[in-house]
């Protein structure tokens, strides 16, 4: 089974005649050799750089293959093969390939996640999920990545330990609640307008997956014929055909036509007819309508309105047209009904492709909708606490007290930073920090005081003092304040921080030294008390590559120019300080557990 | 809050109060102690009904002896809500002794109130009213006796068996009981809300229901039958009283009707047929009934009775039934004739009108009934249906209606007409004949209640010209007056849009409406404002037909698409299920900040009761003049009856209506003076002076000479600045000398700088 070797056809596009040639396929690549020795068309080709296989199906036109090397752009390279056994076996080799692939779960030169267990430790079994989402995650966030990189990558920390700190962020909703929804568009897609070619009367609906989506949504009746017809009963293909004619039919008025089409045909009258699920779902809601407006209760109580009551035909009421069978459905209908379903604001989190998906994939998400209702009391209880509401005159009732949202801190990051900036200025003392002293002045403003101040004392003559005590005190003030100047000019604009003076380069080194020093000291204290040898070999990876940041800690503070030494020495320190802390905690550590453990080398635990 | 208005402590739920109010409630308490009916006007957003309420519950706190009851008549069930809901606030700032004798409760039909799960699901009202009977009528429930197969209604059932050891027994407790309360408490009671309320009615201190149970005498007739004299009345947001008025006494048979009524006659005497042979002793217990006079009531079970007679009580005349209708097969002969004629009068091919008078002599000569006898039909009719046990009285509507239009027809004289149409007007294709018996005046069906009770209020926030509705009703108020509104700031905008963007022109008016100049016009002003206004922006059209041409042209000019992108569109329909769930959708919309645009009808069921204040509505649009179909042959009637009668000119009345409506249409924007908003006029007749001069004062006041003759760019220029003045944050309490919001001190203030002048 290593190798398998068919006669087939390549192609580069679908509708393309095709090359014929023999192709051959090992576990790692596959060949394909064109029978005409000339052509240039040759394939050999690695098996890891194809990301999928799709293949016709059975008893169709042609029986191809496509081995996909970009599933977005959908390039790949098609084969066509005379017959659908030649076919199966070759597609069955390559399902068997590219599963065994793709169950290892890196790739070395897939650049974009670097996830490859380097690390002899990695032992552990994950699911498929499991990985897919570890991986998901890598993708989404560069941090991350970068940190994994890092650490796993070069063996620092074990795959198992860098998860385990992120458990969270692994959990089932963890990355879900965070992804932003788009919601509905407002726009009416479900509103098909054909359009004509003006020579013929044929006119053209055209449907993308949106608007179908959007179809569905809007008109449960259909979605329902959709599952239930499609794919036994109808291609998709007569299904939408049906749809359209029976939108055209109904955009053109023509009820007469409209109702005898229906009586024909029992699929296009689903569409043609009223939408009983809709109707139900009106009537389970109107039971739950604000009572300040309802009006079908008020319908219910209305007893001079009772038929052939009151005036009929006085101009004021139109007449109401008789209910036919299929009944016309109107544009404001329509819009009430788009209106609602936008409201509603359900999207699917399935790409929309396949109207088939969309379809099953838009059930799921009602039923569980209808599921998740509310019971009938919670509803009660809201809707008259909102009428309660309602009835209140806001002005005469004086002002309650301030409603609170929660905080929401989106980067906490750059929140933090402002907040430090707000701190060290509440430090500096508000005297100095709120006005700036100007002082820059022109060099003509400068001599033209000059000239003045030398008039002065010529006419004056020298005082005692020369200079006035409080412009003195300002000047050296002012000063002073411009050497220690991120102490003061920090604080004025919130949206500034000290990390925005540095360089750029300096700052993302700065940065990324950061997020690892808090990676590995997490790490670090967490493996305290030491119970195991791992925990003890643990601690000792982590110390070396702490020491390692150390250093170059101290080579960017070292190397940082002049101007910004005393900035990039204030960021630095602390980070310095938390890891000598955590060398003084090591250090300690590891002298109790010699002195304890006296002869032991390599400080096993009891 | 707690004030003195003239000498009498009046307790108010909120803790400041506009001045307004103060004054509205020291006119309210005056035409209390006169003892007489009263006429106000009072702007929308000035908590007219927070006055009303807690004037008038303190003053039946303050005068015990006199046992006062409100009669708070809405017009619609959401507004009951409302109201109650109000009252609610106001009972927990009642003091401690009067908080707990206090009950209030709306009251609603069937469909409303029940809790049976078996009669609910039926879908319409008449079903469910039939439904209860079914279960509950005095015969259903002596057969379940002997039988226990047959259902009854376990609720009604239970409700019965404690009310049979004394009335006390099935008292509700005090407080206040909303529809959703009441059938809440019915459910954990295990007993029928509906029966609960009606015979709660006698002992609550408020009821709060519908105009009709007081106005249409069918209904007002064994519903408000038992209500003393010492009541006090209110019809809150009565600028359309007169026509639900001339609603209650009017009735249209159609073909159907007839058809209907000759199938109900058919089963009836089939029915008698089988009775005679079983169990003729009932036949002959009813005719002797009816020699007696009393031609039904007032020993009937609760659950028998149903809709009264159409007419009002003192015009029957209290006499024994006829003697040619005693007997059940008579009776029914004479229907068959009555239906008879009547579809001979359907046959006609011209509009014919005619007075009752000579309509009922054409029934005598040409069918052979006379007057008495019609007057009688319906309750000969109702008393027929009891003794044959009819449950199923939704199915026999047609013959009732019959009998109500005989009934009606033969005992006015005056002010109703007979109008005969084979088609309407404006589908002259279609035939579809119709004989409308219409009334023209609406003093008729309130005159009871005016005779009544003592005192009987009838307010809104446009009763303008107030001296037109004492004419119109036939009634002396002790008490008309028209509040104007002190404003902290300028928060409500009209303005008069008279052209379009290009300048020209726009109107609803009949040749003009459906140019596509003017359509285009009209929805380049709706995106203009739709990208310029934040949350809730409300359109008025003038009709439904109107609506739906101008709404699907601007689909096809891509307005539509258009106005999409800045707001959700929501559209009244015909359907109410519908237009309410769009309600709530809309609400919704604004409230999440998306933001919406409904499409509305002036006159219709949302013009009518439902408010868009605050974010719900910062807009109003009012496209075009809402005038009434003028051709209509029963406008026309009214509006002769009118000149001759009260010598009101046909066209100040239909610009009256037509710009009470349109009043109406936007003073639903605002509630509050801490609220704000906007109302365009588009159309350029409502710059005419003649027009514009209708409209209630505290809109006109507003109403600057710069913004009578506007554009649409102009137009959006105003409502950007408006919008950007009411954004600043301004003193509640109002500026300089003039005070728009009062505290306890203020109040006292004024009343002691009151007595010193």
């Amino acid at each position: 089974m290593a190798v398998i070797s068919v006669a087939t056809r390549y192609k580069i596009t679908v509708k393309d005649a095709g090359i014929p040639g023999v192709l051959k396929m090992n576990e790692e690549r596959f060949v394909f050799q064109p029978n005409d020795p000339r052509s240039l068309m040759k394939l050999n080709i690695e098996f890891r750089n194809i990301k999928g296989h799709k293949f016709s199906k059975d008893g169709s036109k042609q029986a191809l293959l496509n081995l996909t090397q970009d599933s977005e752009k959908g390039t790949g390279y098609i084969f066509e093969f005379d017959n659908f056994t030649d076919r199966n076996s070759c597609r069955d080799f390559v399902g068997r390939v590219l599963g065994k692939l793709q169950s290892v779960p890196a790739r070395p030169n897939d650049q974009s996640v670097p996830e490859k267990p380097a690390g002899p430790s990695f032992a552990e079994q994950l699911s498929t999920t499991e990985m897919e989402r570890r991986i998901k995650l890598l993708r989404e966030d560069s941090e991350l990545q970068r940190l994994h990189k890092q650490f796993v990558l070069s063996g620092v920390l074990t795959e198992s330990e860098f998860w385990a700190t992120r458990k969270a962020l692994l959990g089932e909703d963890g990355n879900h609640t965070t992804k932003q929804r788009p919601g509905f568009k407002s726009a009416m897609l479900a509103d098909v307008r054909p359009s004509a070619d003006g020579r013929t009367n044929k006119v053209t609906f055209s449907l993308t997956p949106e608007i179908m989506h959007q179809i569905f949504a809007e008109k449960p009746a259909v979605h329902r014929a959709f599952l239930n017809l499609v794919p036994s009963k109808m291609a998709e293909k007569d299904f939408w055909t049906k749809y359209c004619r029976a939108e055209y039919l109904n955009r053109t008025k023509n009820a007469v036509v409209a109702a005898a089409e229906a009586a024909e045909d029992e699929e296009l009258a689903v569409f043609l007819k009223h939408d009983d699920i809709l109707a139900n779902e009106a009537r389970r809601k109107i039971r739950r309508v604000d009572p300040t407006l309802d009006m079908e209760a008020d319908v219910g109580d209305d007893y001079i309105h009772l038929p052939d009551h009151g005036i009929l035909r006085d101009g004021q009421k139109d007449t109401a047209e008789t209910e036919t069978e299929v009944s016309r459905r109107t544009l404001s209908q329509d819009l009430n009904r788009h209106a609602a379903v936008v409201l509603e604001g359900r999207t699917l989190d399935v790409e929309l492709s396949d109207t088939r998906t969309v379809a099953e994939a838009l059930a799921r998400s009602k039923k569980e909708l209808s599921s998740n209702e509310k019971s009938e009391e919670n509803v009660n209880l809201e809707r008259q606490e909102r009428v309660a509401r309602m009835t209140e005159l806001e002005d005469l009732q004086g002002s309650r007290e301030p409603p609170y949202a929660s905080l929401c801190i989106k980067d906490p990051r750059e929140y933090f930073d402002s907040q430090q900036a707000n701190a060290l200025r509440a430090l500096g003392g508000t005297e100095f920090g709120t006005h700036i002293l100007d002082s820059s002045l022109s060099k003509e403003e400068a001599y033209r005081y000059l000239k003045e101040q030398i008039s002065e004392v010529k006419s004056r003559g020298l005082k005692n003092p020369v200079i006035r005590p409080d412009t003195a005190l300002q000047v050296f003030s002012g000063l002073s304040q411009h050497l220690s100047s991120t102490r003061f000019q920090l604080g004025k604009n919130p949206q500034e921080s000290a990390l925005d003076r540095i360089p750029h380069r300096t700052k993302d080194e700065l940065m990324q030294h950061w997020t690892s020093i808090q990676e590995l000291l997490r790490h670090f204290w967490s493996s305290y008390p030491i119970t195991t040898a791992g925990l003890y070999n643990k601690v000792q990876r982590v110390k070396d590559a702490m020491a390692q940041i150390y250093q170059k800690l101290q080579e960017i503070k070292e190397s940082a120019k002049s101007d910004f030494r005393h900035q990039v020495s204030l960021l630095v320190q602390p980070m310095l300080q938390a890891l000598d802390a955590a060398f003084a905690h090591y250090d300690l550590e590891h002298q109790k557990r010699t002195t304890k453990s006296g002869a032991k080398p390599n400080g096993f635990v009891k | 809050m707690r004030l003195e208005v003239d000498g009498m402590t009046v307790y108010f739920p909120y803790g400041s109060i506009y001045p307004e109010q103060v004054e509205y409630m020291l006119e309210l308490k005056r035409s209390l102690d006169a003892r007489g009916h009263a006429l106000l006007e009072m702007p929308t957003g000035t908590g007219k009904t927070a006055a009303l309420l807690s004037l008038i519950v303190s003053y039946s706190l303050a005068h015990p002896e006199q046992r006062l009851k409100l009669l708070y008549c809405t017009r619609t069930v959401h507004e009951m809500e409302k109201t109650l809901a109000e009252l609610r606030l106001l009972l927990d700032h009642l003091p401690q002794p009067a908080r707990s004798s206090l009950l209030a409760l709306g009251l609603s039909s069937r469909k409303n109130l029940c809790v049976n799960p078996d009669v609910l699901s039926a879908r319409s009202r008449d079903s469910v009213d039939a439904a209860c009977r079914r279960l509950t009528a005095t015969w259903v429930r002596t057969l379940a006796q002997d039988n226990p197969n047959v259902p009854t209604c376990p609720f009604f059932e239970a409700y019965d068996r404690a009310a049979s050891t004394g009335a006390e027994a099935v008292l509700l407790p005090q407080g206040v009981y909303t529809l959703g309360d009441l059938r809440t408490f019915g459910r954990e009671k295990g007993w029928c809300p509906y029966f609960l309320a009606r015979q709660m009615i006698r002992y609550a201190n408020v009821v709060v229901y519908s105009y009709q149970y007081l106005l249409d005498p069918k209904v007002a007739s064994f519903i408000s039958k038992e209500m003393q004299k010492e009541c006090v009345v209110v019809f809150d947001e009565a600028h359309n009283i007169d026509n639900v008025c001339i609603e209650a006494l009017s009735v249209s048979i159609r073909k159907q009707t007839l058809e209907g009524a000759a199938r109900n006659l058919t089963q009836m005497s089939q029915q008698i047929d089988r009775l005679k042979a079983t169990d003729a002793g009932r036949l002959r217990a009813e005719y002797n009934r009816l020699v007696q006079g009393l031609a039904q009531r007032g020993n009937l079970a609760i659950t028998d009775a149903w809709l009264g007679n159409p007419a009002l009580p003192d015009d029957i005349l209290k006499e024994a039934v006829p003697g040619n209708i005693r007997r059940a097969e008579h009776f029914l002969s004479v229907l068959r004739r009555l239906v008879q004629y009547l579809k001979g009068r359907l046959m006609t091919e011209n509009v014919e009108t005619e007075n009752p008078v000579s309509f009922c002599s054409s029934i005598n000569s040409q069918a052979g009934i006379d007057q008495k006898m019609l007057k009688f039909c319906y309750d000969r009719l109702h008393s027929l249906m009891l003794t044959l046990e009819i449950t199923d009285t939704d199915e026999f509507m047609h013959i009732q209606t019959v009998c109500d239009f005989a009934t009606l027809v033969s005992t006015y004289a005056r002010g109703f007409s007979i109008i005969i149409e084979p088609y309407d007007e404006r589908m002259p294709t279609i035939p579809d004949p119709v004989l409308q018996l219409s009334c023209h005046d609406a003093s008729l069906a309130i005159k009871p209640v005016f005779d009544r009770f003592q005192s009987v209020i009838i307010t809104s926030g446009t009763l303008s010209p107030i001296d037109l509705y004492p004419r119109l009703l036939s009634f002396n108020p002790v008490i008309s007056r028209s509040f104007t509104m002190s404003l902290t700031r300028d928060c409500i905008c009209p303005m008069v849009l008279t052209r379009g963007s290009d300048q020209l022109p726009v109107s609803t008016k009949f040749d003009m409406r459906s140019d596509p100049g003017v359509v285009r016009n009209y929805g380049r002003l709706l995106l203009e404002m739709v990208a310029a206004v934040p949350d809730g922006i409300v359109c008025f059209f003038v009709s439904y037909s109107y609506m739906d041409g101008i709404v699907n042209s601007w689909n096809e000019m891509g307005i539509l698409q258009d106005v999409m992108q800045h707001k959700l569109v929501f559209i009244e329909t015909q359907d109410v299920v519908e237009t309410t769930l769009a309600l709530d959708n809309y609400r919704k919309a604004c409230d999440c900040g998306r933001g919406a645009v409904f499409f509305s009808v002036a006159r219709g069921k949302v013009a009518e009761g439902i408010d868009f204040d605050r974010h719900y509505g910062r807009l109003v649009i009012m496209f075009g003049v809402p005038f009434q179909y003028t051709l209509s042959r029963i406008l026309l009637a009214r509006l002769e009856y009118l000149r001759e009668t009260f010598q009101i000119k046909e066209g100040d009345f239909l610009t009256f209506d037509a710009l009470r409506q349109a009043a109406q249409c936007v003073g639903r924007v605002i509630r509050s003076k801490a609220d704000y908003g906007m109302m365009i006029f588009a159309d350029k007749r409502y710059s005419r002076h003649d027009k514009r001069s209708k409209l209630p004062g505290w809109i006109l006041s507003h109403l600057h000479d710069a913004h009578l003759n506007l554009s649409t760019d102009m137009a959006l220029h105003i409502a950007r600045e408006f919008l950007r003045r009411m954004a600043q944050p301004y003193d509640k309490a109002g500026s300089g000398g003039k005070k728009t919001l009062l505290s306890e001190e203020d109040v006292v203030k004024m009343s002691e700088g009151g007595l010193d002048m």
